[in-house]
């Protein structure tokens, strides 16, 4: 029994992670056979980091990942807040099921409704070409789109802590403002942080969105890759699709950690509040 | 001594129930001051609305004779210990101490000076740089007072402070509490539900039932001359007898007329007679004003809680000497021992032993201990 459960995992394993590393190791062949592995090289990085289109695409990425995955922090935990401090219930309720539906919405449907906002929006300005409000339109999309899992990660952190503290910081001489920044947000820190992040991935990863978004003057990578396997898959494309992989990998292990760090000190505390 | 805090007429509900019903109170300056009553009875709201937390649907609240029902909780010179403490988790002890001061934007020294008497007061110098939550209860408390204390407040307002600790750093607590008090000789507003903890520690405590105040008074009044039935028997045990009051100092109940030093009523008035456990005399049958038969006895350590059927009325009665079950005693009670009470709605409620068991003692244990 047990064996047949080793081998049951090693298959879901094997499926979900073999393509992926099939793709690692096919980056660093020598020649661009995709068949068989002739030599380790580095030379499909360097033709990628040789092409200006490709810098271009990763400072786009970077900064629509950081601005919008900011953004969508600083909007979400103030909402998360909002949403708390509402008193009416069924407001309350309502609030949360609107914010949760965009999450389980297609990313096909989203980025085709932002396409036509976005034109209706140069319709009623009268903007000609698409390129002069491309950027913000993109950072507008992706903002919307990370802004409910900000707000599904910031709201339980809120709920936990209740209104004791704050009240407690008020009582002590702090403004409602003071009592936030001071006294609250350091406590939902970890909720907000990971918030942050998987907001960031989420921008840094979007294809579909920025699809339909996107302008001409603004390519991000997952753009770039998916122009380029219109031509012809070349192993740069594989060493690009590596970084991007090894990027949010990096990303999940730095969070994950910050969560398994916090939930051993609560489990101190757990600890510490039993014995007394 | 001045009125420094004074509630007239304040109501509150949620959802349209009313916890708190047209209260009247004024507390001086330097008291120390109890609000007592049963979980629901509506002390913590009142506690909360003095606190800012709260605000009063109808009625005035009063510091210093100046309005500040609408003044923010942040604006009011009164600071909280609250239930759970809400000790700041991502600050030392140290910070949390610091922290009113440092929203003040008090100097470092000073602030280094005053943390530093501060953690002398409640006895935790050297805890500085600990992390609250490594602190056990009593710790986790003390640094509660001193955060309130330490911006010299003119009330502090103290929201069933103890109710985590155990028995015997609840007493240690309830003395170190009151020397801190007389020490800085600051208003305290004191919430409990514990009668004990209010009869020791307070200059005046507020009995509280059903969102209204049933009687105000020093620990000593409360106890010796409770206004009703439902003070009398939430302060301490009391048998509660149905009477008439025939003329001034005399009563008569259950089939005997008694001495009594209470007047004032009306000539044959239905009254409610207090007498305590403890004010009452086991004596022989032929000697005792009143007879009945032992139905349980219980060991209590410092006496003896003896249950007597006199007429189908179950007594309770405190007494160091043995009795046994099912023995025919006399009873005899002395005249300043009687405390006669108006008719009140708590008439008929309390102060019967019939349904008085040990078990049912445990039970309700069980339940306060829920509470905390």
């Amino acid at each position: 029994m047990k064996y047949a459960s080793r081998i049951y995992l090693c298959l879901i394993f094997g499926i979900l992670y073999i393509p992926i590393v099939t793709l690692i190791l096919f980056s660093f062949n020598a020649t661009n056979s995709t068949a068989e592995f002739t030599g380790f090289s580095l030379q499909w990085y360097i033709e990628l980091f040789r092409s200006e289109e490709t810098w271009h695409a990763l400072r786009n990425t970077l900064l629509l990942a950081v601005l919008s995955s900011l953004l969508a922090t600083v909007i979400g935990t103030a909402a998360a807040e909002g949403i708390y401090k509402m008193k009416n219930k069924l407001l309350k309720s309502a609030i949360n099921a609107v914010t949760n539906i965009p999450m389980m919405n297609p990313d096909i449907v989203t980025g085709m409704s932002m396409m036509l906002f976005f034109a209706a929006v140069m319709g009623i300005f009268k903007i000609a070409d698409y390129n002069t409000i491309g950027f913000p339109a993109m950072l507008i999309a992706h903002t919307t789109f990370c802004l409910p899992y900000v707000i599904l990660s910031v709201l339980p952190r809120i709920n936990e802590l209740g209104n004791s503290l704050s009240e407690a910081a008020l009582d002590l001489g702090c403004t409602p403002f003071q009592a936030f920044f001071k006294v609250k947000l350091p406590n939902i820190m970890p909720g907000v942080l990971s918030g942050l992040v998987m907001a960031f991935t989420l921008s840094l990863d979007d294809f579909v969105i920025s699809y339909f978004v996107g302008p001409t003057n603004f390519q991000t990578l997952p753009l770039l890759i998916y122009s380029m396997t219109k031509k012809k898959v070349t192993p740069d494309m594989y060493a690009l699709s590596t970084i991007i992989i090894v990027t949010v990998f990096l990303l999940l292990i730095i969070s994950n950690l910050r969560s398994s760090k916090e939930e051993r000190s609560q489990r101190r505390k757990r600890k510490g509040g039993g014995a007394k | 001594m001045a009125k420094l805090i004074e509630l007239k007429g304040i109501s509150k509900s949620f959802d349209g129930e009313k916890v708190l019903n047209s209260i009247n109170l004024y507390i001086r300056d330097g008291e120390f001051v109890t609000l007592l009553g049963p979980s629901g009875c509506g002390k913590t709201t009142m506690l909360r609305i003095i606190g800012g937390f709260e605000v009063a649907d109808e009625g005035q609240l009063c510091f210093d004779g100046v309005e500040i029902s609408d003044v923010p909780a942040y604006k009011r010179q009164v600071n909280t210990v609250f239930q759970k403490y809400a000790l700041f988790p991502h600050l030392n002890v140290y910070e949390n101490i610091a922290f009113p001061l440092r929203i003040k934007k008090v100097a470092e020294e000073q602030i280094k000076t005053k943390v530093t008497e501060m953690l002398k007061m409640v006895a935790l110098s050297g805890f500085e740089n600990k992390s609250v939550s490594t602190l056990s209860g009593g710790q986790q408390q003390r640094v509660a007072i001193a955060r309130a204390l330490i911006s010299h407040p003119k009330v502090l307002l103290l929201d069933e402070p103890l109710g985590a600790l155990d028995l015997k750093l609840r007493k240690d607590m309830q003395n170190e509490l009151k020397t801190i008090q007389q020490a800085i000789g600051i208003t305290f507003v004191y919430v409990t539900h514990d009668q004990e903890e209010a009869l020791s520690m307070s200059d005046t405590v507020v009995v509280i039932s059903d969102g209204e105040i049933q009687q105000i008074g020093t620990p000593t009044d409360i106890y010796n001359e409770p206004t009703n039935a439902f003070v009398a028997d939430f302060i301490g045990e009391s048998n509660i007898i149905d009477g008439v009051m025939l003329e001034d100092r005399r009563v008569r109940m259950a089939g005997h007329t008694f001495d009594c030093v209470d007047g004032g009523f009306d000539k044959n008035e239905l009254v409610d007679v207090v007498v305590r456990p403890e004010d009452i005399d086991v004596v022989s049958p032929e000697k005792g004003m009143l007879t009945g038969i032992v139905t349980a006895v219980t060991f209590k350590g410092v006496h003896y809680e003896i249950i007597v059927d006199i007429k189908g009325f179950k007594w309770m009665i405190q007494s160091t000497d043995y009795v046994a079950p099912e023995e025919n005693i006399g009873i005899y009670i002395e005249p300043d021992a009687i405390h006669v009470m108006k008719k009140s709605k708590y008439s008929g409620m309390f102060g019967d032993y019939s349904t008085f068991s040990d078990e049912i003692e445990q039970l309700s244990d069980v339940d306060s201990a829920e509470e905390f």
